[in-house]
């Protein structure tokens, strides 16, 4: 911005935006999605996807995992913020190229077609380790677990195989070796 | 078997329990069991509002005034949603509340039912945290909870929303022991190695400032007198934020006043100029570093808070300090007499030439005012009614808008929670109720509103509580008939276009006090002002007291916008130069 004249603060040089994995473990009681959510709705914050699952039965935890973007100093933010709601007991961050993490996305897709089209489709599928959970002589539903870039290339591809339907979870993540995160 | 309790006991004996002896609150068909069992606990007394925002400002101003937590018992419905004001302001202030709330029964919850609402759903970005009780066994575990998130860290606003079925069922209650250990939440992550490196900082620099906030007052009386130590050691100037007024004396020499959008002159100048910035307890709010680019270009920072997610949050800082302020300070002070006994000494001659600029800034006299012998001048009336009252025990609140930043600049206070107003939300209609529950709080005590007539009569029913409850508070009303700050952004901004901030039909406020049952006093010209005021002061009932001032007059000095620190507008003869234009306009 030229000249920039405000008493407010004026929106800065925006940083770099990253896009980071924030992984945070919850109790897992009414609304506490909600507050996490809100957190970032309210605050202006993006997410990209977001996965949620309760992790321990005895202890009653749940882990979250959120795909968002934001320069190093939202990202920052972010965490403090979620830190201080009260059913947060921690809260990991990894940025999406860290190599010592594991990311992934599970998708499921129906594909409607005749045989060939059915065979070309799962074969276009054959690097990503496809497990056929349905058949029948018109269709066919496919799991695959793989990274986002991935799952969008390949139904960017099977749209004009017969692809009629798509579901997707949000990503999870997980350390590499033996370490655990505290 | 030990003996069961009803829910409805159950909430009284946790208040017990918490050492509570005052809540505020209105009844209704939600809260009604709880209600019922008010008779059964002598020890609490219930001051009854007339809304439940004012409920709410009563128990922020109790809070703000004593230190302990202010509770507050609304209905279901639209006694929650008018209690949601007074939780954002006490959110945005740090301000201890523990608001209960009826819900309907919970076999009625999600049916739309008669005064249904989703209360923790509307309270979860106004409250630190909050609680819907669907099972009576964990009724006083919640409500323990909730008094401990409220007052521990950084304090703030909880709610708890208990159904009515819920209020009815009996179980056990077992006394409760408070938990030292705070949810692995703990507070104070400061390490002795971030002390030194301040203290080094300290020693080096020749320009240093002290800027202290709110989080000093809410740290307790003594973090105030730590930091009366420190300043006094370092003979570093210190500038406070709206919020932290009253930490350290206002009419010491070491104290350069308010800063920020109507800070002084050598306040502000000071935190433009200086090498080296020591943040106590304050946020960076926006109102104080005005351009944020511009922002103290050459200093290094240093953040002492509580809350680790308010640092870097606005400005980015070389040294941050994550602790309670008392116990930062603390620390300072026992390392500096280790390592440096001489500190003061050494010192001296290192900032001499700092405290010369400071002086030149500090001749400019920004708080100045061109006064009249023929209207009030707003400024003139807050300087008397400090003059006259500066030798009580007085507790000032105030509502949001020009009277606020007059009182903020002419009132000194020389202690800690004597000065309570609405700065982070900016409540109009805040300091009538705040003065209710500063007034319960310390019976006996001097407890004025300094207000403005638009802002007062946003709450004015509260009169009727302060009456009802013999609380005799004085609502010192600086009458312009405009809504007076909006009135000044548009003669600035908006080229005197004064659309709607003029009320035509304001009430005779003499009359107004009579009808509520207290005493109206009027003045209207400067040299009945005194004995006005005495004569308010001498009044032991509720006043409203209608100081008509001049209608025009506007508040500075004033960092205008778009601008930083070092170009303050002082006041009319200095506008001409520094019009605010383009861009400016659209971001005030």
């Amino acid at each position: 911005m030229a000249n920039p004249k405000s008493a407010y603060s004026i929106p800065g040089k925006l940083g770099k935006l990253d896009t980071h994995i924030i992984v945070v473990w919850v109790d897992n009681e009414a609304g506490v999605l909600a507050r996490v959510v809100g957190l970032f709705s309210g605050r202006g914050y993006n997410i990209e996807s977001l996965a949620v699952a309760e992790i321990d039965s005895k202890l009653n935890i749940s882990r979250i995992t959120i795909v968002t973007t934001g320069t190093p100093q939202v990202i920052e933010q972010i965490k403090l913020q979620l830190k201080k709601l009260v059913p947060v007991h921690k809260v990991a961050d990894f940025k999406r190229d860290d190599k010592k993490v594991i990311f992934k996305e599970m998708a499921l897709m129906k594909i409607v077609g005749n045989n060939s089209k059915r065979q070309k489709a799962l074969k276009a599928c054959k690097k990503y380790n496809a497990i056929i959970l349905d058949k029948t002589n018109k269709s066919v539903v496919i799991q695959i677990t793989a990274l986002r870039r991935d799952i969008d290339l390949i139904a960017k591809n099977l749209r004009k195989l017969g692809l009629v339907s798509l579901s997707r979870t949000g990503a999870v993540a997980m350390t590499r070796g033996a370490e655990v995160f505290k | 078997m030990s003996k069961l309790y009803s829910g409805a006991q159950i909430v009284f004996k946790c208040l017990e329990d918490q050492g509570v002896d005052v809540i505020f609150g209105y009844p209704g068909g939600a809260v009604l069991p709880i209600y019922d069992e008010l008779k059964n606990f002598n020890s609490i007394k219930h001051i009854l509002g007339r809304h439940e925002q004012g409920v709410g400002h009563a128990a922020e101003g109790y809070a703000r005034s004593s230190g302990k937590p202010g509770v507050l018992l609304v209905t279901s419905g639209p006694g929650a949603t008018n209690a949601v004001t007074a939780l954002t302001d006490a959110y945005m202030d740090s301000v201890p509340l523990v608001c209960i709330s009826g819900q309907v029964p919970t076999h009625l919850i999600g049916t739309d039912a008669f005064q249904e609402a989703d209360t923790t759903g509307i309270t979860r970005p106004c409250t630190k945290h909050n609680w819907l009780v669907k099972d009576v066994k964990d009724l006083a575990k919640v409500i323990h909870k909730a008094f401990e998130v409220a007052t521990t860290g950084r304090p703030g606003p909880v709610l708890v929303d208990i159904p009515k079925d819920i209020q009815f069922q009996k179980t056990n209650y077992t006394k409760y022991k408070k938990n030292k250990k705070l949810n692995g939440k703990s507070f104070n992550k400061f390490t002795q190695n971030d002390i030194n490196q301040l203290i080094k900082l300290m020693d080096k620099a020749s320009k240093p400032i002290f800027y202290t906030g709110g989080g000093v007052i809410n740290s307790g009386p003594r973090a105030s007198e730590l930091l009366r130590q420190l300043v006094t050691a370092t003979g570093f100037p210190i500038t406070s934020t709206l919020q932290g007024l009253g930490a350290y004396p206002g009419d010491d020499n070491q104290f350069l006043g308010m800063l920020g959008m109507h800070g002084s002159y050598e306040a502000n100048n000071a935190m433009h100029d200086c090498d080296l910035m020591i943040n106590i307890g304050a946020r960076f709010d926006d109102r104080i570093t005005g351009k944020i680019d511009e922002f103290s270009p050459k200093s290094k920072k240093v953040h002492i808070d509580i809350d680790p997610s308010s640092i870097n949050k606005n400005v980015k800082v070389d040294l941050p300090i994550v602790g309670d302020v008392t116990q930062v300070i603390s620390s300072t002070i026992k390392t500096i007499k280790k390592i440096k006994p001489n500190f003061t000494k050494s010192n001296k001659q290192k900032i001499s030439n700092w405290w010369e600029k400071i002086q030149k800034w500090r001749s400019v006299k920004s708080f100045n005012f061109v006064n009249s012998t023929e209207t009030i001048k707003p400024q003139y009336a807050v300087q008397r009614l400090y003059e006259l009252t500066k030798n009580k025990e007085t507790y000032i609140t105030t509502e949001v808008g020009q009277h606020q930043m007059w009182a903020a600049q002419h009132y000194k206070f020389n202690k800690p929670n004597r000065w309570m107003t609405s700065g982070g939300l900016g409540t109009m209609g805040y300091g009538l109720p705040a003065a209710v529950g500063v007034q319960v709080a310390n019976p006996n005590k001097l407890v004025i509103d300094i207000a403005g007539e638009a802002s007062v009569l946003m709450t004015i029913q509260e009169m009727s509580t302060a009456v009802q409850y013999s609380l005799p508070i004085k609502i010192f009303i600086l009458n312009n008939e405009y809504m007076g700050m909006v009135r000044q952004w548009q003669e600035l901004l908006h080229d005197k276009n004064y659309s709607e901030s003029y009320t035509a039909a304001l009430p005779d406020f003499v009359k107004l006090a009579e009808a509520y049952g207290c005493v109206g006093i009027r003045a209207t010209k400067p040299d009945e002002l005194d004995d006005k005021i005495i004569e308010m002061l001498n009044t032991d009932r509720p006043v409203i007291f209608d100081c008509l001032v001049d209608k025009e007059e506007n508040c500075f000095p004033m960092i205008p916008s778009g601008k930083p620190h070092n170009q303050m507008l002082l006041g009319p003869n200095d506008q001409k130069e520094n019009k605010i234009t383009g861009k400016g306009k659209t971001l005030v």
